[in-house]
């Protein structure tokens, strides 16, 4: 695997590629430095233990953008079967930064929506690295209608930058297109259950965002602008994203306490990359657990508390 | 963190209206005698420019207005009886930059003589009653957090429960950075509204003017039965020097505007601002089945 190094990981790289080299040594020498091995190892547990377990809103954001980050496609791998990815918005185009299509959860047929960004350079560039064209919003709809006629329910996996800001996403209409699905989200007759992977820029990610459960991994993030977009409105200097970062309340705590979602997702130690399968286990669970409860309340009910919810978010004082 | 109304108590409690009176609000525009337009340079005798309703004779520029002459323009006799005044922002973040967002709610209620950045009130078009909400750019570039949101869904929720039309005025940068996430939701929260809306038979006129960005165009602006801009109103999701910064290049002078977007299927009408009340009458009329 490519290593990619955040800043903040740098003590703890240096001895990983040390330890490396020494287990890479011939099973000869290795015999006389297996003691150097243990203690390497236990020194970089403890160094992990350290600088993971108490991380800063930019580390987070540094995990949620790490390159080698689980994508939409692994979770849907890993916890489905027999999905089969549906294509485009029957107007004029198929945006492959937004995928989706029916498949199993063990029993239960649902839909899948999600944001996909690429695993490298090449696929970043034809999926455009995850921010979706108006194209994009409209298969989003167009599937969502498809899961509420056959009574699937919604899964979304938000994982993006934000919507495209280009010549054509204007010309075809971004602003109507998420408008669109922020309507009909909130009165689709289906249960819909979110879960934040990775990034959850703005508008773009709450285009898929409207639903009866919300829940983020623990290092992902979601907000109104990008930290770098706010800092350069701010202090007209991209550089102090960092401190935009702190301030805009992003981390999936921040918004616990904000009450603006359900639940933080545990992930492992250094972010979800690091242990894919045992974050994808707890996504299925999340899922099953949640799926079978909101089957239970009547569609009356639970488009009422789709409702409230969203009625009630928003911090003001009246006289 | 502020009180939170919710919706059940806010239909018990009586509507509160309060008369606005337009003289002491104040103007977008310094008070002498002449002005500069800024679109073709003209200077105009500024009493022509009032009557000519903010619009430059001779190039037809639309200046941005303040809320409460927007409402003079377009409702009967400029009378209305505001509801909601007084929500007012209450910081859940205590942001902090150069300046605090309680000194910027502060600057702007001391330069626009209002609470946030919309005003909602229950008027008359050509004697027909009607919801209309207002955004005002001079407040924090009417921009929306949670405050804009609240207000803009309670006036939806009057207008089904009275079963009055809705009018909607926007003019704004965006979802409000200052309140994070709060602001972002709020796109939600009034689309939903919307979503009830529609189901009443209501006509509901989104109106936008310039400029109209952001989560307020890519939520309850883009979802009027109708949709018209002002002239030359810019009107789109990304600002312009966000998309030229993305695709490093330079855009062209008419994209995005109204005219531009009506080229693109993205509106329904371009209207000049002295037809734009009419316009709105005829829809409403029409649509309400009143229009013999
Ligand atoms: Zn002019």
């Amino acid at each position: 695997m490519k290593k990619f190094m955040m800043d903040f990981e740098k003590p703890v790289v240096e001895l990983e590629t040390k330890l490396e080299k020494l287990k890479r040594l011939p099973t000869k020498e290795k015999s006389g430095i297996a003691k150097e091995i243990l203690l390497l190892e236990k020194q970089i547990d403890k160094i992990h233990e350290s600088i993971y377990s108490n991380l800063s809103a930019s580390e987070k954001l540094q995990i949620a953008r790490h390159p080698n980050r689980p994508r939409t496609f692994d979770y849907v791998d890993f916890i489905f079967t027999d999905f089969i990815e549906l294509h485009g918005d029957r107007v004029c185009g198929d945006d492959l930064a937004l995928v989706g299509g029916p498949a199993f959860l063990e029993g239960e047929r649902v839909m899948i929506l999600g944001h996909q960004k690429g695993k490298d350079t090449k696929e970043n560039v034809s999926r455009n690295f995850g921010m979706p064209h108006p194209e994009g919003y409209r298969k989003a709809l167009r599937l969502m209608e498809l899961a509420e006629k056959f009574n699937l329910p919604l899964i979304c996996f938000i994982d993006t930058p934000g919507a495209y800001p280009g010549i054509e996403a204007e010309e075809h209409g971004q602003a109507a297109a998420i408008a669109q699905n922020l309507m009909k989200m909130s009165t689709l007759s289906i249960p819909i259950i979110i879960l934040n992977i990775g990034e959850g820029g703005s508008g773009g990610a709450l285009a898929l965002g409207v639903g009866d459960r919300i829940f983020m991994l623990e290092n992902s993030y979601y907000s109104v602008i990008t930290p770098e977009g706010c800092a350069s409105i701010l202090w007209h200097d991209e550089t102090r994203a960092s401190e935009a970062a702190e301030a805009l309340k992003l981390t999936a705590d921040d918004l616990l306490r904000l009450e603006i979602i359900d639940g933080i997702i545990d992930e492992p130690l250094g972010g979800a990359h690091r242990d894919f399968e045992l974050v994808g286990g707890t996504l299925k669970k999340v899922l099953e657990d949640n799926i079978k409860e909101l089957k239970g309340v009547s569609i009356d009910k639970l488009l009422d508390d789709r409702y409230k919810r969203l009625r009630k978010i928003g911090a003001y004082a009246e006289k | 963190m502020a009180q939170l109304m919710p919706i059940s108590e806010w239909f018990q409690k009586k509507e509160k209206y309060v008369q606005i009176t337009p003289k002491t609000e104040k103007r977008p525009m310094p008070d002498g005698i002449w002005s500069k337009c800024a679109e073709c340079g003209e200077i105009i005798y500024q009493k022509e420019l009032v009557k000519n309703l903010w619009v430059c004779p001779k190039c037809d520029f639309h200046y941005k207005l303040a809320a409460c002459d927007r409402l003079n323009i377009l409702l009967d006799e400029g009378k209305s009886d505001e509801f909601d005044a007084s929500l007012s922002s209450a910081d859940p973040l205590k942001f902090e930059a150069e300046k605090t967002y309680i000194e910027s709610l502060n600057q702007s209620r001391e330069k626009t003589g209002l609470n946030d950045a919309v005003i909602t009130v229950k008027g008359k078009i050509d004697s027909r009653n009607v919801i209309m909400a207002i955004m005002d750019f001079r407040f924090i570039g009417g921009s929306m957090g949670s405050v804009v949101g609240e207000k803009v869904t309670r006036a939806v929720e009057m207008a089904i429960k009275n079963k009055l039309p809705l009018v909607i005025v926007s003019s704004s940068g965006g979802a409000r950075m200052q309140e994070g996430m709060l602001s972002l939701m709020q796109m939600a929260k009034t689309s939903a509204a919307i979503a009830r809306f529609k189901k009443t038979g209501l006509p509901y006129i989104s109106v936008l003017t310039n400029p109209t960005t952001g989560g307020v165009t890519a939520s309850f602006a883009s979802l009027g039965d109708i949709i018209i801009a002002e002239p030359q109103a810019l009107v789109g999701f990304a600002g312009p020097r966000v998309i030229e910064k993305t695709i490093r290049q330079k855009l062209p002078k008419d994209f995005q505007k109204a005219e531009f977007m009506l080229g693109y299927g993205q509106i329904d009408l371009v209207v000049h601002r002295k037809d734009l009340k009419a316009t709105i009458s005829k829809l409403i009329n029409f649509f309400t089945g009143e229009l013999r």
